[in-house]
C-alpha cells in the first residue's frame, strides 16, 4: 500500500493527516467566522455584550430552539422533514400536565384529570413526543403520505389540541420535577445549556462513529443505494422521526421549566427558525449532507444577531425582519462562496 | 442479397420496388456524431421510402438511439445531412419545424396521463385564448377518425391500454404533418394481442403513405412487419437490405460481426467443467415474479460463474434483483449453501452470503456525496468497530485495502465518490459487494458505461472471485460480460429459452436473446410453458 501511496500520483496519495484536511467540508464551519464577527460587533455596540450574564442568557435562550434544530437536523440528514416539531414542544407538556394535575383547582386555573402521580409528568411528556414522532413515521413510511403535507397536518392538529385542552390559557401550576431542569444552574451555567451541549455531542458522535448514525447519510444521500447495501432504511428513518419527536418534547420540558408555565402559543412559529438555523448551518434540505456542529452554529448565529441588535437599540419589532434577512444573506453568501447550490 | 455499406446507394430502392420516383421520406447520409471522445456515429446513412416500414437494428451501443436523436432534431450532427421528402431538414432547434416532419414514439409514455385524449392531442395548440371544450372534442374525434383510431377523446390518457396510447401519440404526430414516425421499441410493454393490434394499425397507416422507422430488439417482429432493414454495428452502417432477401442467421451475423475466434476479449471461461459434484452455493427453486419472469430453477456451484442473458424486457434484471433481496419473489425459494434465505430482504441476503452489484450505480449503487471509503464499507459497517461503532481508522484501513486490491484510481479514501470516473465508481460498487466476502456474487450489468480497460478489470475480478471458491451470477446482455461465464442461461419474455456451456458463439446467443427461434445451432433446453 505504501508503494502506491508514494509512487502512483494518480493513486492513493494523501495518507497523511494533512492530506485528509483537503476533504473536510469547510462549509460546515462557515458560520464560525460569522459568529466571531458578530461578537466583535457586539463588543463595539455595547460593553454589556461580553458580560457572562448576557452571553449565558443568549445561550439559554438558544437551548430550547437548538433541541428542535437537533431533531430536525437528524431528520433532514436522512432525507425527510417534520414540521410538527413546533407543536410537539407545546402539546407534549400539556398532555403530561393534563394527566397529572388534579381535577379540582381554584377558579380560572387549568384543571387536569389527575389520573397519574406527579412524578410521571416527565416520562409521560417524553412518551407523548416519541408517540407523535412515531405516528409521523407511520404516515410517511407505511401510508406513503407526502411528508410535508402529513406533518403540516400534524402541526395544525396538535396546535388545535393544545388550544382545545388548555382553553387557550397558560398553565401555571406544574409538578416540581418539571421546574427543576429549566431553573437549575450547574457550575454557574443553566442545566439546560449543559444538557443541550451533551445531546449535541452525543448526536454528533453517533453520526460520526456509529453505524446507524452513518446510515443516516447514506439514506439521505441515496435511499436505494442504502437499501441495496443492506441498510434497513424504513426502520432507521422511523427511529429518527421518533427521536425527533422525543427531542421536541424534551425541549418542551426545558422551556416550560424555564418560564414557569406552558404558554398557549408555546412554540408557535418556531419551525421557520428551526429550518433557517439548519439551512444556514449547512444542512441540505435534500438530505445526506450537513453536520450537527453546523446546525448548532446556525442557532447561535440567529440568536446572536437578535441579541446584538437589541443591545444596539434596535426595537424588538424588527427581529422578525432581521431573522428573514439573515437567512437570505446567508444563502446568497454560501451560494457564491461554495459555488454549489444551497438546498 | 445483402450488401455492405459500400454497396450502390440505389440498391435499397431496387430491392424495395415501391415508391420509385418519389423522394424518400427520410434520407440521411454521412452522419458523424461525437460525444466527447466517443464516436457515436461514424459517417452513417439511412433511407426510408414513403409508406415503408424500415427496421433499424443493432446491439446496444451500435448507434441506433443517437441516429434517432439526429433524425428527430434532438442531436446536431457533426457532419452529414438529413432530408425529408427531398427538402433539407429544419434548422437545429426549430422544434415546430421538426414536428411537422418526424415524430418519435418512445417506450416511455409521452402523454400527460391526467389529461383527456383530446387535450393531449391538441396540447398547446388550442385555438384562440379561451378553450372551447365541445369544439376541442369534435376536432379530436375527427382527427382520430381520420386515422381510424378507435379511442374515446374524453378518456383520460393514462387509463388507455399501452397500444391505444401509442395510437394517440401517432395520431398527434400525424396531425402536425409528420409523415415519418420513429417507433422506439414499441412492443416492449405489449402482449401478443396488443402487438397484433399495433401492427394492423401500422399497416393501415402505411397504406396511407406514412413511413415508419422501427427499432426493436425482437428480430421476429422485424420479419413480421418490416419491408427493409438496416443494421448498425459499432457506430457504422453494416447492411441495408430488403427483409425478404435476408435470412435470419445472416441478419444476426451482421449484428454481431464475425470476429475470428472472438479475439477482442481477454476473459473467457476455462473450458474445464465446474465442480458440479459439490453442493451448490446458490440454488433457486421455482422462483417466479409476477409480470417479470416465470417459475425457474437454477443452481450455481462454488467456483462457477453463471450468466443470465436476456434483452431489455426479458426479466433477467428482475431475476438478479430478486436473488439479491431487492424484490420479493412471488413464488419459489432461494437457498445459499442449503439454507433458505428470507425473500425480499437485503439484510438477510447479505447475511446469507449474497453480494450484490446493482444494475445502475447512480440509482442503487452509490451515495454520490459521500466518500469512497464510506461507500465501499456501506455493507460492512457492523464489522468496523465494537458495539455498533464505526471507527474512522478501520474504515480507512479497509477502504485502502479495497482501493489497492481493485486498483481504484482515487485521490484517497476521503474523496467524494462522485469525483471518480465511471469505471472507478463501478469498482467502488464492486468493492462494496465484495466487502463481506460473499459466498455468491450477483452482478447485474456490471460493466455498463465503463471504459474498456475497467471492463476487463471488473470482469477479471468476478472471475477471480469464482476461482477463489465463491460462486458468481452475471446478469447481462453484453456478450463480453457473458464470455466470463462457465454456463449461460438465456431468458426471453420471462422464460428460460436456452442454456449453453462455455462454447457458444456470439451468433447463437444473440439469436436466442432476440427471440429468434429457427437459427441453426440454437439448442433449446429447459424450456417450459
Amino acid at each position: 500500500m505504501t508503494d502506491t501511496a508514494t509512487e502512483a500520483p494518480a493513486g492513493v496519495r494523501d495518507a497523511s493527516p494533512l492530506g485528509r484536511l483537503a476533504h473536510i467540508r469547510w462549509s460546515d464551519f462557515s458560520l464560525v467566522p460569522v459568529i466571531l464577527v458578530l461578537m466583535v460587533i457586539g463588543f463595539i455596540v455595547s460593553p454589556v455584550f461580553l458580560t457572562s450574564g448576557n452571553l449565558i442568557s443568549v445561550i439559554q435562550q438558544s437551548s430550547e430552539l437548538s433541541l428542535l434544530v437537533l431533531g430536525q437536523a437528524l431528520i433532514l440528514i436522512c432525507g425527510r422533514m417534520d414540521l410538527s416539531l413546533e407543536s410537539t414542544i407545546g402539546i407534549a407538556p400539556v398532555i403530561a400536565m393534563w394527566l397529572v394535575l388534579p381535577s379540582s383547582a381554584p377558579a380560572g386555573r387549568f384543571t387536569g384529570v389527575g389520573l397519574l402521580p406527579g412524578w410521571t409528568a416527565i416520562p409521560v411528556c417524553l412518551l407523548v413526543g416519541l408517540a407523535i414522532g412515531a405516528f409521523n413515521g407511520f404516515l410517511m413510511l407505511k401510508l406513503n403520505v407526502n411528508g410535508f403535507i402529513a406533518t403540516l397536518g400534524m402541526l395544525t392538529m396538535l396546535r388545535g389540541l393544545h388550544v382545545g385542552i388548555t382553553g387557550g390559557r397558560s398553565i401555571i401550576d406544574m409538578p416540581p420535577s418539571f421546574r427543576y431542569l429549566g431553573m437549575t444552574d450547574w457550575l454557574g451555567v443553566p442545566a439546560a445549556v449543559w444538557i443541550c451541549l451533551a445531546l449535541f455531542a452525543i448526536g454528533g458522535a453517533a453520526l460520526a462513529w456509529l453505524r446507524h448514525g452513518r446510515a443516516l447519510y447514506a439514506i439521505g444521500g441515496n435511499a436505494e443505494a442504502a437499501r441495496a447495501a443492506g441498510i434497513r432504511v424504513d426502520r432507521v428513518t422511523w427511529i429518527v422521526l421518533a427521536v425527533g419527536g422525543l427531542l421536541a418534547a424534551f425541549a418542551g420540558i426545558l422551556y416550560t421549566g424555564h418560564y414557569g408555565s406552558v404558554a398557549a402559543n408555546q412554540g408557535n412559529g418556531w419551525i421557520f427558525q428551526v429550518f433557517a438555523a439548519a439551512v444556514i448551518g449547512g444542512i441540505s434540505l435534500k438530505g445526506g449532507r450537513g453536520t450537527l456542529f453546523g446546525a448548532l452554529t446556525g442557532v447561535l448565529t440567529l440568536q446572536l444577531v437578535v441579541n446584538v441588535m437589541t443591545l444596539g437599540g434596535v426595537p424588538a419589532l424588527w427581529n422578525q425582519f432581521l431573522n428573514g434577512a439573515i437567512i437570505i444573506v446567508a444563502l446568497v453568501i454560501s451560494r457564491f462562496a461554495s459555488g454549489e447550490k444551497q438546498d | 442479397m445483402a450488401h455492405g455499406p459500400d454497396g450502390p446507394a440505389a440498391a435499397p430502392e431496387a430491392a424495395q420496388g415501391r415508391g420509385m420516383g418519389s423522394e424518400p421520406a427520410l434520407h440521411a447520409h454521412g452522419i458523424v456524431k461525437r460525444f466527447g471522445p466517443t464516436l457515436a456515429l461514424d459517417g452513417v446513412g439511412l433511407t426510408v421510402r414513403p409508406g415503408e416500414s424500415h427496421a433499424l437494428v443493432g446491439r446496444n451501443g451500435a448507434g441506433k438511439s443517437t441516429l434517432v436523436g439526429v433524425v428527430t432534431g434532438l442531436h446536431r450532427p457533426d457532419a452529414g445531412a438529413v432530408t425529408f421528402g427531398g427538402a433539407p431538414a429544419p434548422a437545429f432547434g426549430d422544434r415546430a419545424g421538426w414536428q411537422s416532419k418526424v415524430a418519435c414514439v418512445y417506450q416511455k409514455s409521452m402523454v400527460v396521463p391526467d389529461l383527456t385524449v383530446a387535450e393531449n392531442l391538441f396540447l398547446n395548440r388550442f385555438e384562440g385564448e379561451r378553450i372551447r371544450w365541445s369544439r376541442l372534442r369534435r376536432r379530436a374525434r375527427d382527427l382520430l377518425a381520420e386515422y381510424g383510431v378507435n379511442v374515446d377523446p374524453d378518456a383520460r390518457a393514462g387509463q388507455l391500454p399501452v397500444e391505444q396510447r401509442q395510437f394517440v401519440e401517432i395520431a398527434r404526430a400525424l396531425s402536425f404533418g409528420a409523415r415519418l414516425i420513429v417507433l422506439d421499441e414499441p412492443t416492449a410493454q405489449l402482449d401478443a394481442r396488443g402487438i397484433q393490434r399495433l401492427f394492423t394499425k401500422l399497416r393501415e397507416l402505411q397504406a396511407q403513405g406514412v413511413a415508419f422507422l422501427f427499432i426493436s430488439h425482437h428480430l421476429q417482429e422485424v420479419y413480421d412487419l418490416c419491408t427493409a432493414v438496416t443494421v448498425y454495428r459499432d457506430a457504422r452502417r453494416v447492411l441495408t437490405s430488403s427483409v425478404a432477401d435476408l435470412p435470419k442467421d445472416e441478419l444476426v451475423a451482421a449484428m454481431t460481426g464475425e470476429r475470428a475466434g472472438a479475439a477482442g476479449t481477454s476473459w473467457r471461461a476455462a473450458s474445464g467443467p465446474a465442480r458440479t459434484s459439490s453442493e451448490p452455493a446458490l440454488r433457486a427453486e421455482g422462483l417466479a415474479l409476477d409480470g417479470e419472469f416465470e417459475a425457474l430453477d437454477l443452481a450455481v456451484h462454488p467456483g462457477e460463474v453463471l450468466g443470465v442473458a436476456g434483452a431489455a424486457a426479458s426479466g433477467n434484471t428482475a431475476l438478479g434483483e430478486t436473488l439479491a433481496g431487492m424484490r420479493r419473489a412471488g413464488a419459489g425459494r432461494v437457498t445459499v449453501q442449503g439454507r433458505a434465505v428470507k425473500p425480499g430482504s437485503v439484510p438477510h441476503a447479505l447475511d446469507a452470503g449474497i453480494g450484490y452489484i446493482p444494475e445502475d450505480r447512480h440509482r442503487q449503487g452509490l451515495v454520490p456525496d459521500r466518500s469512497v471509503a464510506e461507500n465501499a464499507t456501506l455493507t460492512v459497517t457492523d464489522r468496523l468497530g465494537p458495539w455498533g461503532t464505526v471507527l474512522p481508522s478501520r474504515t480507512r484501513e479497509f477502504a485502502l485495502s479495497m482501493i489497492g486490491s481493485l486498483d481504484i484510481r482515487t485521490r484517497g479514501p476521503e474523496q467524494p465518490v462522485s469525483g471518480l470516473s465511471g469505471g472507478n465508481q463501478q469498482k467502488v460498487v464492486v468493492a462494496r459487494a465484495l466487502a463481506r466476502t460473499p459466498v455468491v456474487l450477483v452482478a447485474v450489468r456490471p460493466t455498463a458505461g465503463v471504459d474498456v480497460k475497467s471492463k476487463d478489470a471488473l470482469l477479471g475480478v468476478v472471475r477471480r472471485v469464482a476461482d477463489e471458491g465463491s460462486a458468481a451470477v452475471i446478469v447481462s446482455d453484453e456478450l463480453d460480460d457473458l464470455r466470463v461465464c462457465d454456463r449461460v442461461l438465456v431468458l426471453f419474455h420471462g422464460r428460460v429459452v436456452a442454456e449453453y456451456g462455455s462454447g457458444w458463439t456470439d451468433r447463437e446467443l444473440v439469436a436466442a436473446m432476440e427471440g429468434v427461434r429457427d437459427v441453426e445451432g440454437v439448442e433449446r433446453t429447459g424450456e417450459r410453458s
